[in-house]
């Protein structure tokens, strides 16, 4: 049995990346659909018909935000250049950069890592 | 490279794995306040303020007919701790050296930990953040002058005071220092620990944590349940670098971020 969502064999990958590999995979998945029915949608002459895959659509939407999510909580430097890009006005190319810098070093050393940061974040509920 | 311009630092990766590691283990037993309070982002360097949700008095516009009112929003401030490290200590590293000299580095950790705490539980009026103790609306309970003796009861009583005002626990509390080594060196009429007590009434009341946090001054109880105060932070704890010469790597810890009380109900301030 074949399972696409894997680029390296399965058996050498930990749980935690299966686990992202499975909702990259239904992230794409939900991607494509979104797509489909916005092609479908805009062919489709009964109003009936479109309402159905209208509302179809509607979950795949939300499915995508799910599955995207899940990911940036697991991956922080995602999430964070995400931040600069997502749900703002304004040039995106411009947000795309400022947030790669702000996330990156380009000069092809890590200095770390971490592009600086400690990644200390919140330390809710820890006691002595 | 970003802000921090750690590419310009004459410091190996590996350096500054080391720099790294070594701050994040000086700073977080010393970051009390994080420790009770909700952490919101990082949102970056470039976030700048909070919204409050709030505007201005209405006043005329420019143009009749037209009334104006101003958001309001609450700064983010930006503290930085300076250090320096040796470069013949760098070079020590790089060839396997365990005992690296981070002197300077524990000393600005210490310094950036007692700034937030402060913030967050004295506030920083310059900056528009009301810290924990200020806000709340409750008296304050003093400690009083009879020792450590009588710390269980009064922290007992502020849990008492907070959920009389229905808010619910689990409840957290924050000692200063001098205080947290008070209850640790002390015991009961009998024997019983103070700090087996307190650790006690907490566990009792949803088990909250207790956290030592330098910079508060005396004690403060708040609860943990979540959404009563608000970290927000712009940049998180970071290192950055600033200038080197043939002796010394002169580098920074630094962040940035906005504090809100959003319930006064929800934390008493024991002082002093």
């Amino acid at each position: 049995m074949e399972f696409d969502q894997y680029h390296e064999p399965p058996e050498e990958l930990s749980p935690e990346l299966r686990t992202k590999a499975r909702l990259f995979a239904s992230l794409a998945e939900e991607a494509e659909a979104i797509n489909w029915y916005e092609q479908r949608l805009s062919v489709e002459p009964d109003a009936e018909a479109r309402a159905i895959m209208a509302n179809a659509q509607h979950e795949e939407f939300k499915h995508f935000a799910m599955d995207l999510e899940f990911l940036f909580r697991r991956m922080p430097v995602w999430r964070e250049l995400a931040q600069g890009v997502l749900f703002k006005d304004g040039d995106i190319v411009e947000h795309g950069e400022a947030a790669e810098a702000g996330t990156d070093d380009d000069d092809g050393s890590d200095q770390g890592g971490s592009g600086g940061s400690l990644g200390i974040g919140s330390l809710k509920g820890a006691g002595l | 490279m970003n802000h921090l311009l750690r590419g310009h630092a004459p410091i190996t990766d590996e350096a500054w794995k080391q720099i790294d590691e070594e701050a994040s283990d000086s700073l977080v037993p010393r970051l009390g306040g994080r420790k009770l309070v909700d952490f919101d982002g990082p949102y970056g360097w470039g976030h700048s303020a909070t919204d409050l949700g709030r505007v201005s008095e209405t006043t005329e516009g420019p143009a009749d007919g037209v009334k104006m009112r101003a958001r309001r929003v609450l700064p983010v401030i930006e503290l930085r701790s300076p250090f320096t490290v040796s470069r013949s200590e760098l070079e020590a590293l790089d060839r396997g050296a365990v005992d690296t000299d981070f002197d300077s580095l524990n000393d600005a950790a210490r310094r950036m930990a007692v700034a937030e705490n402060a913030a967050i539980f004295h506030g920083l009026a310059d900056a528009g953040i009301e810290g924990i103790a200020g806000a709340s609306s409750h008296d304050p309970i003093p400690l009083g002058d009879n020792g450590f003796q009588d710390y269980p009861e009064h922290i007992a009583k502020a849990i008492e005071v907070i959920l009389s005002s229905g808010v619910e626990g689990p409840y957290g509390v924050a000692l200063s220092p001098e205080c947290y080594t008070g209850v640790v060196e002390s015991a009961e009429k009998g024997g019983y620990p103070l700090l087996s007590h307190i650790r006690k009434i907490l566990q009792e009341s949803g088990n909250g944590p207790m956290v030592w946090a330098p910079g508060l001054d005396g004690v403060v109880v708040a609860s943990m349940r979540g959404g009563d105060f608000l970290f927000e932070s712009g940049q998180d704890l970071s290192i950055g670098y600033d200038s080197h010469d043939a002796e010394l790597v002169n580098l920074y810890i630094e962040e940035s971020f906005t504090f809100r009380v959003a319930t006064p109900e929800a934390a008493v301030a024991l002082p002093k």
